[in-house]
């Protein structure tokens, strides 16, 4: 991997992304093996700096970096200076003296990776910043669809619910885009952020609606979204009841899709409210199937950025 | 103070002068103007420069006092005179905030002091700028402000806006708001648009600051008020503004160089530089306040100079301060990026903020205070933000190549600032 820092999806080209994702399966193996190790990045340290709580992407990076052998220490916010006042470029200098090959980092505020990435020698790797980008979480979103629809061109994409908050709504827009497949962005009119029309640079293969009929309606893939309660401090809907009757998931709204489209989400979900649980657990989930995509995915990352070359 | 500016263009436009003469200055006052060789005091040789009426910033943070790592009234003063202008106006939001007499005297006094360039403070229109009772507006007055604004908190309850529309005409004070519907621009960091939706910034509508401008309108109106609206940034605002004049409303309107040469684009790197409030627009807006300024509608170019400490800069976007520093680029920015007549320029830096302010009034005219801004417009330079007299370097212009300068400013016959290349 030629570029220092991975930050976002949207300036990675389709062959970079490839290279990841071909990587990634060909190291999906590892995980299947009753020893899940290989010596490949043994004597390189990996820090996961969480500024944001985090459970399956921090677990998915540790785990990620601990089955190639690298060294994976975890700070949290909660346990570092940051609570004590010392800013985010020092923290991240700190550990860029400590000789860290690579700083995976998570954010509330985004552009703070790229601050960080400015300022170190470590690589940097985005785990979520703000509402900007989730790039690891686009790539073992683009794996899952590849392995189960086998390609990442010419599908429509329903992306459905928080829109305005969802750096997966974002990042997933410029990933998917990039292949031509048609990306059908909705939500309520309220969580539809102004100049998303632009948002990616094919435009023509981006699209807005407040129905979710029309979104999922011929979807191949209906990607849900997590209603992020935290990151609201207006009123954007009048109550989750009323919500999830226009845009929670349920097995009547999945019938408008293909008949053998997938439904997927990038968790934690919040049940009953966008997505109805007999939905989420129904045939048409991939939801797990993410999740071990993304141990693949976060694996290629770290590989290809600490030395590896990819076969 | 006894000085003899030789051989410059003089131009003011308020007397229609424009002639290649001299400007003898006795005790800090202007004695005579016309041809004079044989004068027993210092010489400044203005060949092939423009000597003009001295320009005046009317928008501009000092921080001084309560936040003296960031600016004092000795750095801002400073870089004021360093970026041509012989006088700022302070805006109220230092700590405490300028709200009563005292805070205003001292001021004045440090001003008097340690500031190379005059500095007329601005009072809060509110009590702690909290937007809930007049502060003692007259006390202030007589202390030495030369208009109020709660600048940054607009004053966002109409009733006592209309009340300090009314009661400031007891004293000319003009009543500067910084428009923006706090309610709406809550929690925004940037320009609402796709560049705010692409990085996952909060934005902050334009018509967080078009409504605040419209209600303002109407009570500037109903008032009779003399309303002066700060920083523009949005076509609408513009547009409105122009309405207002058209139907004679006497209220004025300014806009910073910031805003007429950027737009968010600055933003995509995250820079914190980028970040100011008005945020940075569109072109379409750029557009806007460039037709706003040729047409009249926009009657004065302010810095909105606003130093904040490098620790501070530093931090997330989201948590940065907003505001950059702007004293020594205004004059720069503005004959670069905008096609002004000499006329125009002096209009918009002297003639006007001095019209708009309850200030003393100077300019090339027998008797006046010899307040002088020597240009080079047609000089080649680059901002080095390194070598800026602020105290704060959270400006995004660091390394532009622009072409115009102040190259002598003169302060009550006193030359406190020069630029021989």
């Amino acid at each position: 991997m030629k570029r220092k820092d991975l930050l976002g999806i949207q300036d990675l080209t389709r062959e970079e992304i490839l290279e990841i994702l071909d990587t990634a399966e060909t190291l999906q193996e590892i995980s299947t093996r009753p020893i899940k190790k290989v010596p490949t990045l043994r004597g390189k340290t990996v820090i996961n700096l969480f500024f944001e709580a985090s459970t399956r992407t921090r677990t998915s990076f540790e785990i990620a970096g601990k089955r190639l052998s690298a060294d994976v220490v975890n700070v949290t916010a909660s346990t570092s200076s940051v609570s004590k006042g010392e800013t985010l470029i020092d923290t991240a200098r700190t550990l860029d003296a400590m000789a860290a090959d690579c700083v995976v980092i998570r954010h509330s505020s985004s552009g703070a990776p790229h601050t960080i990435a400015r300022m170190t020698k470590a690589r940097v790797v985005n785990a979520g910043d703000g509402s900007h980008e989730h790039p690891t979480q686009a790539l073992l979103d683009a794996l899952t669809i590849r392995q189960r629809k086998g390609k990442l061109d010419g599908l429509k994409v329903a992306i459905v619910g928080d829109i305005a908050h969802s750096r997966v709504a974002r990042s997933n827009a410029h990933l998917l885009t990039k292949w031509g497949s048609h990306v059908w962005l909705c939500s309520a009119p309220t969580l539809m952020p102004v100049g998303s029309d632009g948002l990616t640079e094919n435009r023509e293969f981006l699209h807005r609606t407040t129905s979710m009929e029309a979104a999922l309606d011929g979807a191949d893939v209906i990607m849900m979204l997590r209603v992020q309660f935290e990151r609201m401090d207006e009123s954007f809907f009048p109550s989750v009841r009323e919500y999830f009757r226009y845009y929670g998931l349920t097995r009547a709204k999945v019938e408008r899709a293909r008949p053998e489209a997938i439904i997927m989400h990038p968790g934690p979900m919040n049940r009953g409210v966008e997505i109805a649980t007999d939905v989420a657990d129904g045939p048409y989930s991939v939801i797990l199937d993410q999740v071990s995509a993304g141990v693949a995915v976060r694996m290629a990352i770290l590989f290809l950025m600490l030395g590896g070359q990819s076969s | 103070m006894n000085l003899l500016v030789k051989n410059g263009r003089v131009v003011d436009p308020a007397r229609k002068m424009d002639i290649v003469t001299d400007i003898l200055i006795r005790d800090g006052k202007i004695r005579s103007i016309g041809k004079i060789d044989n004068a027993d005091v210092p010489k400044f040789d203005a060949t092939g420069f423009v000597v003009a009426p001295g320009f005046f910033d009317i928008h501009v943070h000092l921080r001084e006092p309560g936040t003296e790592e960031a600016e004092t009234i000795a750095t801002g003063g400073a870089a004021a005179v360093a970026g041509g202008f012989v006088a700022v106006a302070a805006m109220p939001n230092t700590k405490p905030p300028n709200d009563n007499p005292s805070i205003t005297a001292y001021i004045c006094a440090e001003a008097r002091r340690a500031s190379p360039a005059l500095v007329f403070p601005i009072g809060a229109i509110t009590k702690e700028q909290k937007g809930e009772t007049l502060a003692e507006i007259g006390e202030m007055v007589e202390a030495g402000i030369a208009g109020i604004s709660d600048d940054g908190k607009p004053v966002m309850d109409g009733r006592l806006f209309r009340r300090a529309l009314e009661y400031a005409q007891l004293f000319d004070l003009p009543v500067i708001q910084h428009c923006e519907d706090l309610n709406l621009s809550r929690g925004g960091v940037m320009n609402e648009g796709a560049m705010s939706t692409r990085l996952g910034l909060k934005g902050m509508p334009a018509a967080a600051e078009d409504t605040m401008v419209s209600r303002d309108l109407i009570l500037a109106e109903m008032t009779g008020g003399k309303y002066h609206v700060a920083h523009l940034s949005t076509r609408r605002a513009v547009e409105m503004v122009r309405a207002a004049k058209a139907q004679g409303m006497k209220i004025t309107a300014e806009v910073t160089p910031h805003h007429f040469t950027l737009t968010d684009a600055a933003v995509s790197e995250y820079d914190t530089n980028a970040k100011m409030n008005p945020p940075l627009r569109t072109q379409d807006d750029v557009n806007a306040l460039h037709a706003g300024v040729t047409d009249g509608t926009i009657d004065v170019i302010a810095s909105d100079h606003a130093p904040h400490h490098v620790n501070l800069k530093m931090l997330e976007f989201d948590r940065a301060p907003f505001g950059i520093t702007g004293l020594e680029t205004a004059v720069g920015l503005a004959l670069t990026q905008l096609k002004l007549s000499l006329s125009r320029a002096i209009e918009l830096f002297s003639l006007n903020p001095q019209k708009i302010m309850r200030v003393q009034k100077w300019g090339i005219f027998e008797g006046s205070d010899a307040h002088l801004t020597i240009l080079d417009p047609g000089r080649q330079w680059k901002f080095d933000v390194t070598r800026s007299r602020s105290k704060s370097r959270n400006s995004p212009f660091d390394g532009w190549q622009l072409k115009g300068k102040a190259v002598g400013t003169i302060v009550g016959g006193r030359v406190v600032y020069e630029d021989r290349n």
